[in-house]
Formats: structure tokens, C-alpha cells, sequence
């Protein structure tokens, strides 16, 4: 088991193979706190921007007197007008998640706690707000956030697959879902088309292993939800792996267009590969590639 | 039991099982496999989907056939199939059984098998209520019919006996018949009597007989005889077949007393022929220890022969006062001993000390007056058996042994001068011998009146003169006088060994009484006649089966009785222990002569066993087996199930495969070679003298001494006539020695050490003349103490080879000026300790000769620490390659040290050439010049 200790050295060691990464804040308007953020325009902010003459109406404390002394006319020193980005993680925490097909694998819960980890660490290194959808864990800065998350993240759910959790969305914020999004896809499709009417964009990954992929079953077998809750048996197993493999497409092609409605961008991800693959992806995603 | 055909079940009605494979049939069709069960998340995706075969969750019909077939093996196999099963052909008749047993010792080997079949008979005749009695033809009795259950109670008491069922004992059981009809089963031991006929026919009166015989080999040993030094064993078997070969081992005592194998030896029977030879070469000591011959693998005491004294050949040691007469063989005190005892005794030669540790039976003093300080050592050996025969002769007459007082290894007192009758300055005719003395040892020996004596030595009266006389000449003079001590004792011939003194060594009386002495071996079995009204008590025993046991009380056993009478209850074979011998009595004689019995046509033979019938049980249920692990394996690949055990299992049977195949590759490719390499080997190192190093399996040592010696051969090749080819290494255990003149041994303490062949190899390399030239490369810092690692290691190598006594060299050795004149050896270090053979320890200095006359030999090994091989080392370029000392001072002992390697080198080649040198200047002198 994936204690928090363990999980959050993984996800540094993660992170750590990235630069650090900007999400890009598209609307500067409404949550706005100083952050990191340059707004490339004058405002309130801890960073230089540019001396302009003093003009009618600027007070006298606001005349930066060692510039002025270097020639007749006064200057003011403007600053730039920073903010910080809330990011809201959603990562599914169903028994569903905690399927592996081999011993060697990881579950997909540890593959998906570390991609949000470190996605974390890396949004958190660069300034911003990170949390949880829901009201268990708003966005906060810093770093002592990263161990809140990630004990947040170990906990496991009772339920045999997690629906998203999209209440307490910030408007305009960032979201991760990270889930195996097998379950009933409605809350999904909810919690989607919820978060594009508050102006959240985000990305969805979908883990998945590799056995759910190929389906390598043979015989008579009785296939069971990890939590128990759902079976289903078949004398041919692999009669129905066509059919499976099917469905399979099926539900990915509902995501990738549901993502595509609501301005979310989705991927899929298997237990199988590499991490970093992930990872990098997830950081073009959540920079929209305007580094 | 049913029979169809030529197979019967023992158990058929389990065959009606048969019937119910169609409803089993029908029954495994119907039920599908058991499922898996197997979590999966993406089940919600398969929720609703349907199978669309359903057929297909059936047995597949060739799993369904082959559970069948191991279901149907398995049931005709708990059915008892036997293939040609033996039926009962025999009419159960009412008549009583009486059952005649051989008993005999041929009956031992195959006595187990007897029992039980005659559990059997007894059984069924039990069941027919038929009445029984047995009858043993080595141990007639009276027989009277009981119930067969009775009989059977009795046959573990049956034991077959170690003689045979003679005509005698076959006509007593013949009286011992029971009154009217009645079958016969026979158990015989297979081999042909003349006494079976009359005992057939009386039987055959009576009623049926049926015979069963073993069909199994049998063996009889012959009696090993000696012959031309060897001991031959001939061996017999019943029954012409194939060629075989058989092992006799010889049995006896190892020096602790333990009982071991002393030798072995396989004998061959060609094919058909029925008599096999075979010849054991044994040294003295283990043929004197061979308690008996067996043959391997048996349990019979014909195919066993006791060996007593007539293997044993006497060990005696002759020792005359006078050797050095080269030429007058004839006057030669030991002459006539050496020819009478030759044939049948051990003849040892050499001084009282060296003699003495071998322990010989008997010392033959001939005209030995004084033992050289050994007086005490020969007492204690005759008082512990030992038997020393002395022979007058003029150093004895002339000495003043036991003169005055009686030596303890002189059986009288001897006057002074002895006399002398019947010569050319002397009166009266010369003396013959008297009849011999009921108590003497000679008593029965004639007493051929040619034998004539000139002169004696003379006992002086005594007491005890007179019990100690057991041969006397007719003037009542002591001839032959003998002394007890303690166990052994001492005798004396008042006349010398040879024909100066009296006729008697040239009579065939001599021989006689040197036999009776017991100094001379019995050359063959005795006769009856010289066995007369001697009593012989046993032993050991032996029993049918070829043990031997203690005699316990039985009786004493005449002597014509044991030569010749037929072995019995009341002579047993065995071991017999009489006056001062022992005599075996074997149960297979020289005579001997085994061959299978014949039955008449009408007699029916059967063997003990049923060899022909095939009990097809176990093969069915291990067929049973095979098909329910094929049907295991069949039904977990069609469940999928068998993919990752399949993984597995490939893996491991891949590795098995790979490590089975690697060596067996790797070796033949050495076999392949290793006979080239052995013929280049030779012929490298014999094609030109050739220096060795032993490889110590250091790489860096070794590369060492093969620079070394590389540099040494060039040095050689530079300034002497010897010139050597490149060095070569040698491993202990693979290659040959002999080639090589020198090896330099250079001690490593972590070296490995050589295996018992290896040593073996280096004694015998040591002792035709090879030098071992070993190195321990420590400067010797510990004086060959044991506190240098090197020198440990070097005391732990050195100690199985076979060294003589080490010194200093000394300064006169001829190691000193083989070549050049040297005091020193020194190498990498210069230390002076460099040890070779010491010099006998007669070795003086002469006046006016500068060394002491050391005829030696090659000294075999040279024992050092000065690390040569690195003073001798160059490289490729001929340059040295290992600095020494320092500047001119070091390279004045690297030059000393190739003189070293010069001057060892010419020693080995030239052996103590140079020590003859110093003779020349004497040689000269005394030529007068």
C-alpha cells in the first residue's frame, strides 16, 4: 500500500524531471490574489515593471526618488500585476482502481495518485494553488499543501467505482480527473459539462491496465468488480473479447468527445507505460502549450 | 481366477465396472469445466453480453475419451490382469505328500525360493486336507504323515545342510519311507548323483513325483591351490551358458584385525563352457592373511573355499656367520637351506635389524655365533612365537657362546672344540643317526643309513640335556636339541648347515626334518597316511549357506578321517587347528565335479518360481496415471489456465536442458583433444632437455618461474654443452614427469595440494632419479621452522614424498663444483641454508683429500629459499627482469645465481661425475707417476 510518505517521495522524483511548470491563467479576472503570474500590464504586484513620468493624480509616496534624482523629471515605479491559478484535482479513489493484473504492474490508484502528485508538486513549485474538487481540501499555495494533498490522495474509497466529485469548482480554475472512468459515465458527463459552465477547463486521464486493454481471457470464468459489487460470467471468455474490445472504444470515444464539448482535453493512460510519458503530457495539457 | 485366452484376472467380477464408462460418458458430458473466477474492472463493459456458443462448454470429445481410457485402465487394473497365468494342472489327488528335500549345500542359494514354494504346496494341500510329510535326504528321519498346516509350521526349522545326500544317507531315507501310497514333490538341488535312481524308483513305487529345481547358477569353488607363486582358483558352474564373469574376493584380516577384502579377482566363463581359471597374485603377508575365496554375490558354501597353511608360505630369514666367499657356492652355509626351503617358503635375506620388524616365522642362523647387540631383540621375538634354528659350524665351536652359562638362545651348553670322528687324523668311522624317539617332532621319519657325520659340536650334560635331544646319532651324541621359549623356540643342528661336517644336508632327510619343524610350508594336501593317528580339532564350522561359525564343542576329528572321510554331521567342513598347523576341509574338493541332474522323461521338473507369468496390473494403473496427468494438462489449457504454469515450466525444463547439455559439450571437446595433446606434450618436452616448473596455479608465480627457468636455459645454453629448449610448466595431475631432468617447485602457502596419483607419480619420479628443486621464496627466514607460512606449506607438500635424510650442504658437496666452484647459492635473497640428501653416515675425511669420497647419487631433491627464478628471470629480450640487490654488488648475485643454476643443472645431468674427480690425483699416484 501507497503510504503518503512513500507517494509523495515518488511524486517529487517525478516532478523533479520536469521544468517547472506554468499553468497558463486564462482569465485574470475574478480569483484574483498576487501570485507568480505576470500580467505583463502595470498592477498590483510584487515585481518591477517599468518607470513611467509621473502623471496627475499619483501621490507623491508613489515617486521612486532614486530614479527622479537622476534627472529633472519625477518617475513612478509601476509593478506588474501578478495572480495565482487554482488547480482542483479529482482523482478516483473507487475499488476499481486498485485492480492490477500482474505483479509487477502498479494498481492504477498508484499510477493516478502519482500522476496527480506530481502534477501537484510541480503546479505548486511554480506558484499556484492546488486542491481538491469538493470541500475537503481547498486550493492553497505552498508547500506543506503538497503533504495535505498527498495524504488526501492515499485514502481509498468503499465504493466499487468513484464518481467525480464537482462541487465546490472554482470559477475559471484548472482540474485534473485522473480516474479508470469505467463506472457509470453520467456523473462524468455532469461533473464535465458543470465544471465548462463555470469556465473550469481541465484534463482528463484515464489509467487504464493493460489486461482491460487486451482482454487475454480464455474459458469458462465468472469476471467480478474488485469491490465485488458486479459479475458477470461466461462460458467462452474469449468469445467476447471482440465485443469487449468494442465497448471498450466505445466508452473512450464518448470521453474524448465529451472533453471535446466541454473544452477539456483527454488521454488515455496504461499502467503499463512509462509514467513520464504521462506526466509530460499532462504538463503540455495544463500549460496549453504556451510555455 | 477367469482366463480369456492367455489372460486371466484374478479378480474378473470387477470388470463389470466396465459398464458403467458409457453413463460416466454421458455424465462428464454434460458438466462443463468448473469456472475461474477473476476480478476485472471492465466487467461493467461485459454486462449484458451474451455467449454465443453454447455448445462449446462441453468436454471436448478427446478430453471425454481420454478420461475414459485411464478410467477403464484403471478398473481393468484393480481386475488383477496376469498374462500367461499359471494354472493348477496338477489332479488334485487325496493321497498323503510327502516331500523330499536335497537339503544340501547346492539346495543354500536358491533355499529362500524353496521355502516359499513349499509354503505353497503346503498351503493348497491344506485346502485339499491332503496329509504331508517331509523328508530331508542330508538328514534322514523317520516320517510320518501330519497335517499340512502342522508341516508348514515346521519348514521355517528346515535348514539345508553343508554335505550332500550321499548313497548312504539315500538308502537310509529310502528305510525311512512311509507305509503306503502317497505323491511326491522333490525339491532338488539340481545336481546329478548317482544315489537319486534307487530313491526315484522307490518313490515312483508309491505314486507320482513331481521335482522342483532352481534354475539359477551354481558355483563351486575349488580349494585355491599355489602354483608358479600365484594362487589359482578354479571355478565350476552347473550349467553351460553365455559368457559371464564372476568375482571371487579373498576374504581375510586387515593388519588392524578388522575383516576386509584383501583382493579380487573376476573370472571368466567362456560361453558354454561350464570350468573357469583364474590366477590371484598375492604378496606373502596377504596371502598369509586370507581367511577364505568367495564368490560374489552367493550363498553357498560351495561357492566358497577356505585357505589354511597350505596358501601360507613360511616366512624365513637366513643369515650365515660367513657370506663373502664368492664362487664356492657349494661350501656356502645356506646353500642346501636355500635350495630345500625354496620351493615351498618365503626366503628373506638382509641383517638381524632389518629382518626382525618384518616378524618372518622363522630366523636360520647358520655358524652365527654372535647377533651384534641384538640379542634382546631376537628373544623377544622367539618368545612371541618365533622359531630360531641354528647351525653349528667352526664359529660357533670356536666361540664361547653359551659355554659357561646357557644362552637364553642357545637350547644347551656346548663344550669347548667339539669333536671330530671318522676323518683322515682321527680314530673310528664316522657317526650315523639313530632311530628317532617317539616324542620326537622327527618320530616316523626313516632314517636313510648313508647319512653320516664328521664332526659335531658337543652339548655339554645337563639336567635338562636329555628332554631337550629330539635327534641323536648312535652313540647316544646330540644331533638335533631343542629349547621352548616362551611361545617359540630355539632349535640346534650340532652340525653345520653345508657338507662339511656330515652328509646330512645332501639327504633327502634334511628336507624331511626342516618339514616337521614346521620351517618348510606343507607343500600340498596332506595324505592320509601322514595324517595317522593324529586328532585335529575344528575350528570354525561352515553351514550350507557359506558362513562360518565357532566350532563350540564338537568333537575332535581323526586325522586319516579328515583327509579322506566324506563330510557329514560328524566331519563338518571347517577349519581344523592341529599341533602346529591348521588343515581346511572344504565342501568342494579338488575333485569335485558338478553336473545337473537328468530326470527321466515321465518325471515332471518345474522351476520355484513361475518365471513366465506378467502380473499387468501395474502397468495398467501407471498407464491410468500417464492419461489422468495428460488429461490434467489437457483440461487446465483449455480453461487458460495452463499459459502462466506453462511459462514456468518451460523456463525451468530450458534451464535443465542448458545445464545438462553445457558440461557434457564442454567435456567431449576435451576428450576429443586430450590424446593430440598428451603426444605433443611428449614430444616438446623430449626432443631436447627441457627444464620444468611445477604450476602452482598462481598466474604471476607462475609466469615467474617460467622466466626463471627461461633465463637459466639460456645461460646453460650460452656457456655449457647443454642446451635446452624453451622451459615448460607441468600440472601434477595431468602430466607425465618423466621427461624432465629438474623441476623447480616455488612454494605458495595457498597452493593447492597435489592429489595421492600426483604423489604417486612424483615418488616414482623421485626414485628413477628426477630432482625436485624447491623454492619457498622466504629467504628462509624461519630455518625451515614451521613460522613461515612458506615453510609450513612446504613440510605439508614435501611430507607424502618420499625423501631421504636432509643436511646443510656441505662443503664438499658435489653440488660445490659441477661446473663452477662455488660456496654460495643464493638468489633473489642470499641466504646460505640450501638442504640436500645427507651424506652416508660413513662419509670420512681422508688425509690429503680436499672432499670426503661420497659416492652418491643425485641428490633428489633441493630444498631452498632464496627465490631463484627471480635472479634467474629475464624477459623476451633476454634482459633481466627482476632487480637484485643493488648495483654492481646485486648483479654480482644475480651472476652467483645462474652459477647456482649451472652447477644443479650439470648435477642432475652428470650425477657425481665430478665427485669421481677427486680420485684422479690417488689413481696417479699409485700408477707411479
Amino acid at each position: 500500500m501507497t503510504t503518503a510518505p512513500t507517494l509523495r517521495q515518488h511524486a517529487e522524483e517525478e516532478a523533479s524531471r520536469l521544468p517547472a511548470l506554468l499553468a497558463r491563467a486564462e482569465q485574470l479576472a475574478g480569483t484574483v490574489l498576487l501570485g507568480d503570474h505576470g500580467r505583463r500590464r502595470a498592477g498590483l504586484g510584487d515585481d518591477f515593471w517599468q518607470y513611467r513620468p509621473m502623471a496627475a493624480g499619483d501621490s507623491y509616496r508613489a515617486i521612486d526618488w532614486r530614479r527622479s534624482a537622476r534627472g529633472d523629471s519625477q518617475f513612478v515605479r509601476d509593478r506588474e500585476w501578478q495572480i495565482a491559478q487554482s488547480v482542483l484535482l479529482w482523482v478516483d479513489q473507487g475499488a476499481s482502481m486498485r485492480f492490477t493484473s500482474g505483479r509487477n504492474l502498479p494498481s492504477k490508484a498508484d499510477r493516478a495518485r502519482l500522476l496527480a502528485l506530481a502534477t501537484t508538486v510541480l503546479l505548486i513549485r511554480a506558484g499556484e494553488r492546488v486542491g481538491l474538487t469538493g470541500w475537503s481540501l481547498p486550493p492553497r499555495g505552498g508547500r506543506p499543501q503538497i503533504a495535505r494533498l498527498a495524504a488526501a490522495l492515499s485514502d481509498d474509497g468503499a465504493d466499487d467505482y468513484g464518481a467525480p466529485e464537482a462541487r465546490g469548482m472554482l470559477p475559471h480554475a484548472r482540474a485534473l480527473f485522473v480516474s479508470d472512468f469505467l463506472g457509470d459515465i453520467a456523473p462524468v458527463e455532469a461533473a464535465l459539462t458543470k465544471a465548462a459552465d463555470r469556465g473550469v477547463r481541465g484534463v482528463l486521464v484515464q489509467v487504464l491496465d493493460p489486461s482491460e486493454e487486451a482482454f487475454p481471457f480464455e474459458g469458462r470464468t465468472i469476471f467480478q468488480s474488485v469491490g465485488g459489487s458486479v459479475a458477470h460470467e461466461t462460458l467462452k471468455a474469449g468469445d467476447l473479447r471482440g465485443r469487449y474490445l468494442d465497448r471498450l472504444a466505445e466508452r473512450k470515444g464518448r470521453l474524448d468527445a465529451l472533453c471535446r464539448l466541454t473544452g477539456w482535453q483527454y488521454q488515455c493512460h496504461h499502467t503499463g507505460d512509462s509514467a513520464q510519458n504521462a506526466m509530460l503530457w499532462i504538463w503540455r495539457a495544463m500549460d496549453g502549450g504556451h510555455g | 481366477m477367469t482366463l480369456f485366452g492367455a489372460l486371466g484376472f484374478t479378480t474378473p467380477w470387477l470388470l463389470v465396472g466396465l459398464l458403467a464408462l458409457p453413463v460416466l460418458w454421458v455424465i462428464l458430458r454434460a458438466v462443463p469445466p468448473a469456472p475461474i473466477r477473476r476480478l476485472f474492472p471492465g466487467v461493467v463493459l461485459l454486462l449484458g453480453l451474451r455467449d454465443e456458443e453454447q455448445v462449446s462448454d462441453r468436454t471436448p470429445w478427446w478430453l471425454l475419451l481420454l478420461r475414459m481410457l485411464a478410467v477403464a485402465a484403471v478398473i481393468l487394473g484393480l481386475a488383477g490382469p496376469v498374462l500367461n497365468p499359471e494354472t493348477d494342472e496338477e489332479a488334485a489327488g487325496a493321497a498323503p505328500l510327502l516331500i523330499v528335500m536335497d537339503a544340501s549345500w547346492a539346495s543354500a542359494e536358491a533355499w529362500r525360493a524353496q521355502e516359499t514354494a513349499l509354503g505353497a504346496v503346503l498351503a493348497r494341500a491344506g485346502r485339499e486336507d491332503r496329509p504331508a510329510a517331509v523328508l530331508r535326504l542330508t538328514e534322514p528321519e523317520a516320517t510320518t504323515f501330519a497335517a499340512a498346516d502342522t508341516v508348514a509350521s515346521r519348514i521355517t526349522g528346515l535348514i539345508p545342510r553343508p554335505w550332500e545326500p550321499d548313497a548312504e544317507r539315500t538308502g537310509r531315507a529310502i528305510e525311512f519311507l512311509p507305509e503306503g501310497a502317497f505323491d511326491t514333490l522333490w525339491f532338488s538341488d539340481g545336481i546329478a548323483r548317482e544315489s537319486r535312481t534307487p530313491l526315484l524308483e522307490a518313490l515312483q513305487g508309491r505314486g507320482s513325483v513331481t521335482v522342483y529345481e532352481s534354475p539359477e547358477t551354481l558355483f563351486a569353488l575349488a580349494p585355491a591351490r599355489f602354483e608358479d607363486g600365484n594362487v589359482a582358483l578354479s571355478l565350476q558352474r552347473l550349467r553351460p551358458g553365455p559368457e559371464r564373469e564372476v568375482r571371487v574376493v579373498a576374504q581375510g584380516r586387515d593388519p588392524s584385525g578388522a575383516p576386509a577384502e584383501l583382493a579380487a579377482l573376476p573370472v571368466t566363463f567362456a560361453d558354454g563352457a561350464v570350468l573357469a581359471e583364474g590366477e590371484l597374485s598375492l604378496p606373502a603377508e596377504l596371502r598369509a592373511r586370507v581367511e577364505r575365496f568367495e564368490v560374489v554375490g552367493t550363498a553357498s558354501a560351495g561357492a566358497l573355499t577356505l585357505s589354511d597353511d597350505s596358501l601360507r608360505r613360511r616366512e624365513v630369514a637366513l643369515i650365515a656367520g660367513s657370506e663373502n666367499r664368492e664362487g664356492l657356492e657349494l661350501l656356502s652355509p645356506l646353500h642346501y637351506l636355500e635350495r630345500a626351503l625354496e620351493p615351498t617358503a618365503d626366503l628373506i635375506d638382509g641383517a638381524l635389524p632389518d629382518i626382525l620388524p618384518a616378524n618372518p616365522d622363522v630366523i636360520v642362523l647358520a655358524d652365527v655365533a654372535a647377533l651384534g647387540g641384538e640379542e634382546e631383540e631376537v628373544l623377544d621375538w622367539v618368545e612371541d612365537g618365533g622359531m630360531l634354528l641354528r647351525f653349528a659350524g667352526p664359529r660357533l665351536a670356536g666361540s664361547e657362546l653359551s659355554r659357561e652359562e646357557e644362552d637364553p638362545l642357545m637350547p644347551v651348553r656346548l663344550r669347548a672344540g667339539g669333536r671330530s670322528v671318522g676323518g683322515a687324523m682321527s680314530w673310528g668311522e664316522p657317526k650315523t643317526l639313530a632311530p628317532f624317539d617317539a616324542e620326537s617332532p622327527f618320530f616316523g621319519l626313516d632314517v636313510p643309513p648313508d647319512v653320516t657325520v664328521t664332526a659335531q659340536v658337543m652339548a655339554q650334560p645337563d639336567p635338562t640335556l636329555a628332554e631337550r635331544v629330539i635327534a641323536q646319532l648312535t652313540d647316544g651324541t646330540p644331533l638335533v636339541t631343542r629349547k621352548r621359549v616362551g611361545q617359540g623356540q630355539v632349535v640346534l643342528f650340532h652340525v653345520t648347515a653345508n657338507a662339511e661336517w656330515s652328509s646330512l644336508p645332501l639327504s633327502v632327510l634334511f628336507v624331511d626334518m626342516l618339514e616337521r619343524l614346521a620351517v618348510s610350508s606343507m607343500p600340498a594336501e596332506p595324505e592320509a597316511a601322514e595324517l595317522e593317528g593324529t586328532t585335529w580339532e575344528p575350528q570354525m564350522v561352515l553351514d550350507a549357506f557359506g558362513t562360518l561359525r565357532d566350532a563350540g564343542t564338537l568333537p575332535g576329528v581323526d586325522g586319516a578321517a579328515l583327509a579322506t572321510g566324506a563330510l557329514g554331521p560328524d566331519l563338518q567342513p571347517g577349519l581344523y587347528q592341529g599341533e602346529d598347523r591348521s588343515l581346511a576341509r572344504n565342501v568342494v574338493t579338488a575333485e569335485t565335479e558338478i553336473r545337473p541332474a537328468v530326470w527321466p522323461d515321465d518325471v515332471p521338473v518345474r522351476g520355484l518360481a513361475g518365471p513366465e507369468e506378467t502380473p499387468l496390473a501395474g502397468w495398467l494403473i501407471a498407464l491410468a496415471t500417464v492419461l489422468l496427468f495428460a488429461d490434467v494438462l489437457a483440461s487446465l489449457a483449455l480453461s487458460g489456465r495452463l499459459r502462466g504454469a506453462r511459462a514456468t515450466a518451460g523456463t525451468a525444463a530450458a534451464l535443465v536442458a542448458l545445464a545438462l547439455l553445457m558440461p557434457g559439450h564442454a567435456r567431449a571437446q576435451e576428450t576429443g583433444d586430450s590424446q593430440g595433446a598428451d603426444v605433443d606434450f611428449a614430444i616438446a618436452a623430449t626432443s631436447e632437455v627441457t627444464l620444468a616448473h611445477v604450476l602452482t596455479g598462481d598466474a604471476e608465480l607462475d609466469s615467474l618461474a617460467a622466466a626463471g627457468l627461461r633465463g637459466l636455459s639460456d645461460t646453460l645454453f650460452f656457456r655449457t654443452s647443454v642446451e635446452p629448449s624453451d622451459p615448460m610448466g607441468v600440472d601434477l595431475e595431468t602430466d607425465e614427469l618423466a621427461f624432465f631432468p629438474l623441476l623447480y617447485w616455488p612454494v605458495t602457502p595457498d597452493q593447492p595440494t597435489p592429489s595421492a596419483e600426483a604423489y604417486a607419480k612424483l615418488n616414482e619420479y623421485l626414485r628413477s632419479g628426477g630432482m625436485i628443486l624447491f623454492d619457498t621464496r622466504d629467504a628462509d627466514i624461519a630455518s625451515f621452522g614451521a613460522a613461515s607460512p612458506n615453510g609450513r606449506k612446504l613440510q605439508d607438500l614435501a611430507a607424502p614424498l618420499d625423501i631421504p635424510p636432509l643436511e646443510p650442504v656441505p662443503q664438499d658437496h658435489v653440488l660445490t663444483r659441477t661446473f663452477y666452484l662455488l660456496q654460495d647459492f643464493p638468489g633473489r635473497y642470499a641466504s646460505r641454508d640450501v638442504w640436500v640428501e645427507a651424506a652416508p653416515a660413513d662419509a670420512e675425511f681422508v688425509e690429503g683429500m680436499p672432499f670426503r669420497n661420497l659416492n652418491d647419487n643425485v641428490t633428489p631433491v633441493v630444498i631452498g629459499g632464496n627465490d631463484w627464478a627471480a635472479a634467474w628471470a629475464v624477459g623476451e629480450n633476454g634482459q633481466p627482469t627482476t632487480p637484485i640487490g643493488r648495483g654492481f654488488a646485486g648483479e654480482r648475485q644475480r651472476e652467483i645465481a645462474f652459477r647456482f643454476g649451472v652447477n644443479l643443472v650439470m648435477h642432475v645431468l652428470t650425477g657425481n661425475y665430478k665427485s669421481d674427480q677427486v680420485h684422479v690425483p690417488a689413481l696417479l699416484d699409485r700408477l707411479g707417476q
